[in-house]
């Protein structure tokens, strides 16, 4: 249905350029996410998208026509705010009807239309209250409703669900997702919440500073970060860095030591680098694995018992605290030593400028 | 302790209240009374609170004048000045509130650094403008330079209005399709209605009682209430029953009027404040 190319697009404020020159390609049907830090410019790149700010620079096309200079409401685009901005003089039915009716869709069309979308999201029992009267969770039906009675080419959402509960939150993502599966419109969706971002995304947009840092596939981000800042990013908690150097290359893994002494070989290409150069090894919480003796050693400074698994903080022998990731059933104590074996395969390594080295195997879910 | 504190700082609040409300009564409540007075008693020292009423002013100030050729031309003067004020104003807010640019600010102060300016300043250049364009004497001309004057205020008034409109509503309506001029007319006027309607009796109001213009640019045919008011305090003499029955003529309107959208009035003042 809709197809979306994004081509060196750049935004200006005045002299400040919040938005650095993005490329993107979009397939039809796609869910696409963007994520970054706050202020990075996701707002402002999905807006520039939807035609509500100007294009300082650059093309957009939709279905491979040039829109930059196209009114929002006629680029076939619908949105969904993070406040929800229904109109607050008119009734469910009415705030529905609104862009129908604009359109000039004839009155039996208009009804036909509301009364489907209207069942599909659970609303129809009110369709004439006014937005005051409704709960977040059906104010935001409601504008994913407008949304949809309008069959846009594309769906825009800027964190649509970050003023609802957490419950109502997890609910509401199940929703949109099979919405998304049902409708199969191509979306564009803005958050900062990872597991919106894992669990609905096709594919993932990392933007720093108006800098898109890696496109991909979620379980490609969280396999193969492309640089420190989306390794970071990435996962929850966040990956561990450690500091070492790299010494040597064996059947293209790359050896590298700890200021401790210890040394080990990671299944990553390094031949872009010098040997003695400064690297940082990261590995997430979840791979570190907690054993009676390993490559390193630490104390247990903080325990999280989260149920179904455990977080413990370590504070490793150079001081640096650490997190690592055990099951629910662990059972180390505060101020308790423990051993740390680091399993070669799910370690990073990033040169001083950020960059990872890249793996001599893709992991299967990333290909 | 902190109850009883409260509770004498409200009782003072209170009292204030209504000695601000008396005083600013009283003259109004004075003039009504004296109205009713013969000429006599409207001047007899001490002054009289309780007196025989009479109409005889009233009777004198209808022989004398006619009462709805003046009210007509303020009517109108009023309503057309508003209206077109109006109807001017609401474009400049709507831009200057949701597509600022670096100078909107300035332009809003030196807008109502206008109305600090004495309108005796400028009364030459007006006075030979509105004769050159044969608007002296007519309720067009007069209506023009009552618009021309609450302008910045109606802007002022209508651009805070519009500004506590949430910006994300407007764009959700252009998202829908909506037209820059049906983005205006059917999002943001209903929405903003109360400080519209607020905007427009205050604008009424201030043609309703502007002089200065009305005893300047008008003589007999375009005359509004307030240069009816104006003929009664004559150089012979101060005729206070007389006076005072003309001017609780001229008022009357605009106060009944007033009193009943008091509430509309007040809702839209506050607007921001107690959303
Ligand atoms: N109208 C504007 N004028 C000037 N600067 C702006 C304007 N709108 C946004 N910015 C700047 O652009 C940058 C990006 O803003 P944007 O709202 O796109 O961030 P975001 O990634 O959506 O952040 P968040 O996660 O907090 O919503 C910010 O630094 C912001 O200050
Ligand atoms: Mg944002």
């Amino acid at each position: 249905m809709a197809t979306l190319e994004l081509k060196n697009l750049r935004k200006t404020y005045l002299t400040e350029e919040i938005i650095k020159g993005v490329s993107l390609s979009i397939e039809d049907r796609e869910f696409v996410v963007f994520v970054g830090p706050s202020g990075c410019g996701k707002s402002t790149l999905l807006r520039m998208i939807a035609g509500l700010e100007d294009i300082s620079n650059g093309d957009l096309l939709i279905d491979g026509q040039r829109v930059n200079d196209i009114e929002p409401g006629h680029r076939g685009l619908a949105m969904v705010f993070q406040s929800y901005a229904l109109y607050p003089h008119m009734n469910v039915y009415k705030n529905m009807e609104f862009g129908l009716k604009l359109a000039g869709m004839p009155e039996a069309e208009r009804r036909e239309k509301i009364t489907a979308v209207a069942k599909t999201l659970q609303l129809e029992t009110y369709l004439h209250h006014k937005p005051g009267q409704l709960s977040g969770g059906q104010r935001q039906r409601v504008a994913i409703g407008r949304a949809i009675v309008r069959n846009p080419k594309v769906f825009l959402f800027d964190e649509p669900l970050s003023n609802l509960d957490a419950a109502l939150r997890g609910q509401m993502r199940v929703e949109l997702a099979s919405l998304h599966r049902k409708l199969g419109a191509t979306t564009i969706y803005v958050t900062h919440d990872q597991v919106e971002a894992m669990t609905m995304a096709d594919k993932i947009v990392v933007l720093q500073k108006g800098v898109v840092e890696q496109v991909g596939s979620p379980l490609e981000l969280y396999h193969h970060p492309r640089n420190m800042f989306v390794a970071k990013f990435i996962g929850s908690p966040p990956m561990n860095f450690l500091p070492a150097t790299l010494i040597g290359r064996e059947h293209s893994s790359s050896i590298i030591e700890f200021a401790s002494g210890s040394s080990m070989h990671v299944p990553v290409y390094s031949s872009a680098v010098a040997e003695g150069s400064k690297v940082t090894v990261g590995i997430r919480p979840e791979h570190i694995e907690v054993v009676e003796a390993g490559e390193g050693s630490g104390k247990v400074e903080v325990v999280e018992r989260l149920g179904a698994l455990t977080l413990l903080h370590i504070r490793l022998a150079n001081g640096q605290l650490i997190v690592v990731q055990t099951d629910g059933s662990d059972t180390s104590e505060i101020d308790s030593r423990v051993g740390l074996h680091l399993p070669s395969e799910h370690c990073h390594i990033f040169a001083e400028d950020g960059l990872a080295f890249e793996a001599l195997n893709r992991h299967p879910l990333a290909a | 302790m902190a109850f009883k504190v409260n509770c004498g700082k409200q009782i003072a609040v209170t009292l204030l209240g209504w000695g601000v409300a008396l005083w600013v009564f009283f003259p109004i409540f004075w003039m009504f009374l004296t109205g009713f007075k013969s000429e006599v008693q409207a001047v007899s020292t001490p002054p009289q609170l309780f007196f025989k009423p009479t109409l005889s002013s009233y009777a004198e100030v209808f022989e004398r004048a006619n009462y709805w050729h003046f009210t007509i031309n303020t009517v109108l003067v009023s309503v057309i000045a508003t209206g077109v004020a109006l109807a001017l104003a609401v474009p400049a807010a709507y831009s200057m509130a949701f597509m600022p640019s670096k100078r909107t600010r300035s332009t809003l102060l030196w807008m109502l650094s206008t109305r600090m300016l004495p309108s005796v300043g400028v009364l030459v250049p007006i006075y030979l403008l509105a004769r050159n364009a044969h608007l002296l004497d007519t309720v067009l001309g007069l209506a023009i330079v009552d618009m021309l004057t609450n302008l910045p205020i109606v802007i002022w008034m209508l651009f805070t209005f519009f500004r506590e409109v949430p910006a994300p509503i407007l764009e959700a309506g252009r998202m829908d399709g909506a037209s820059r001029w049906q983005e205006m007319t059917m999002v943001l006027l209903p929405l903003a209605l109360p400080g519209i309607a607020s905007t427009a009796l205050l604008s009424l109001i201030l043609c309703w009682n502007e002089a200065f213009w009305s005893l300047n640019l008008t003589s007999s045919n375009a005359a509004p209430l307030t240069a009816f008011i104006a003929s009664f305090s004559s150089p012979e003499g101060l005729f206070f029953g007389k006076l005072s029955a003309a001017s609780t003529l001229a008022v009357a309107p605009i106060l009944v009027f007033g009193w009943f959208s008091q509430k509309q009035l007040v809702r839209g003042l506050t607007f921001g404040a107690v959303k």
